[in-house]
């Protein structure tokens, strides 16, 4: 067995194991844990792919910002998380089944897919062996794929936008500073009120 | 690009990554939370696909579009979180079997 084989084997392992405790752990920080490890591992493959910058990427949005956010909407909401774990296995037949017929079409999909020797050389942006990775998606992704980067962009305002409409909220009793109330007050309902000394208010 | 890993390694971990992913769905009928990271799992499944496919075609696209993946994924994470904090707003839990209050 060659090493990189064996890292794949290593983190192909860790994946599947940490993808399991996602779904089956008792408590929701714990998923997620062993979501941020899946992922951490499933950057590990996309090196051996080849694929150093989305590696990078998958660690760096993943686990940095998907990851924490999740751990922070866990932490913030008050749940009873073992009232919600009632009743599991209730759907666990049908969703073993639905699970099982999906994993054998895909692994028989997997299993018999071959690529015509044309097919290989044909790609639509070859990549060059002498070109770091990072490097040579820039180029791309900045020049043919210019519409599909702001379509990107656009995606991400929205989410920006639409989660901060759902969340924002205004309770009526609280005090906030008014910059434009406070510099439109008049000198009018105001007075100095002379108080003598000792006698208190 | 390493030919030493051939793609049906890459497919067989993103088909069974897949599928515990919906399996996840199934299971946690109820926990919105864990049917949001089973979302997660099957999108980082598609990624795997995708660059896994990238590195054998020699194809440098398969890497742009997991990245557009990654965008949708970070922004479905984002609404699908948001959504889940006004409803414990108004319902004071999230269980999914509750969530009727919009029907028509």
């Amino acid at each position: 067995m060659t090493l990189p084989l064996f890292f794949f084997y290593l983190f192909s392992a860790i994946v599947v194991a940490s993808a399991l405790m996602v779904i089956s752990s008792r408590n929701p920080v714990h998923s997620v844990l062993f979501l941020i490890l899946a992922f951490v591992n499933a950057a590990g493959i996309f090196l051996l792919a080849g694929a150093e910058f989305l590696a990078f990427i998958l660690i760096v949005v993943y686990v940095g910002a998907v990851a924490v956010l999740f751990l922070f909407v866990i932490m913030m909401l008050d749940v009873d998380f073992a009232e919600l774990r009632k009743g599991v296995m209730q759907h666990a037949p049908v969703g073993i089944i639905v699970g099982l017929i999906l994993l054998l079409e895909l692994l028989m999909v997997a299993g018999s897919a071959f690529i015509v020797p044309e097919a290989a050389g044909a790609g639509v942006v070859p990549i060059d062996g002498g070109v770091e990775n990072t490097r040579a998606i820039g180029r791309v992704l900045y020049t043919n794929y210019i519409y599909l980067f702001q379509a990107c962009g656009l995606v991400l305002l929205v989410a920006m936008i639409g989660a901060i409409v759902l969340t924002l909220r205004h309770k009526p009793n609280v005090k906030r500073q008014d910059i434009a109330k406070q510099v439109a007050r008049t000198r009018s309902g105001v007075e100095t009120v002379r108080i003598e000394s000792g006698k208190g208010l | 690009m390493t030919p030493v890993i051939g793609l049906g390694h890459f497919l067989t971990v993103a088909a069974i990554v897949f599928t515990i992913g919906v399996f996840g769905i199934f299971l946690n009928r109820k926990n919105i939370i864990i049917i949001l990271m089973s979302v997660e799992l099957i999108l980082l499944a598609v990624n795997i696909n995708l660059v896994a496919f990238s590195g054998h075609l020699g194809d440098l696209v398969g890497q742009v579009f997991a990245l557009l993946i990654l965008t949708v994924a970070a922004a479905e994470a984002a609404i699908g979180l948001a959504i889940l904090v006004i409803f414990f707003r108004n319902r004071g839990s999230i269980a999914v079997d509750d969530v009727n209050m919009m029907k028509g």
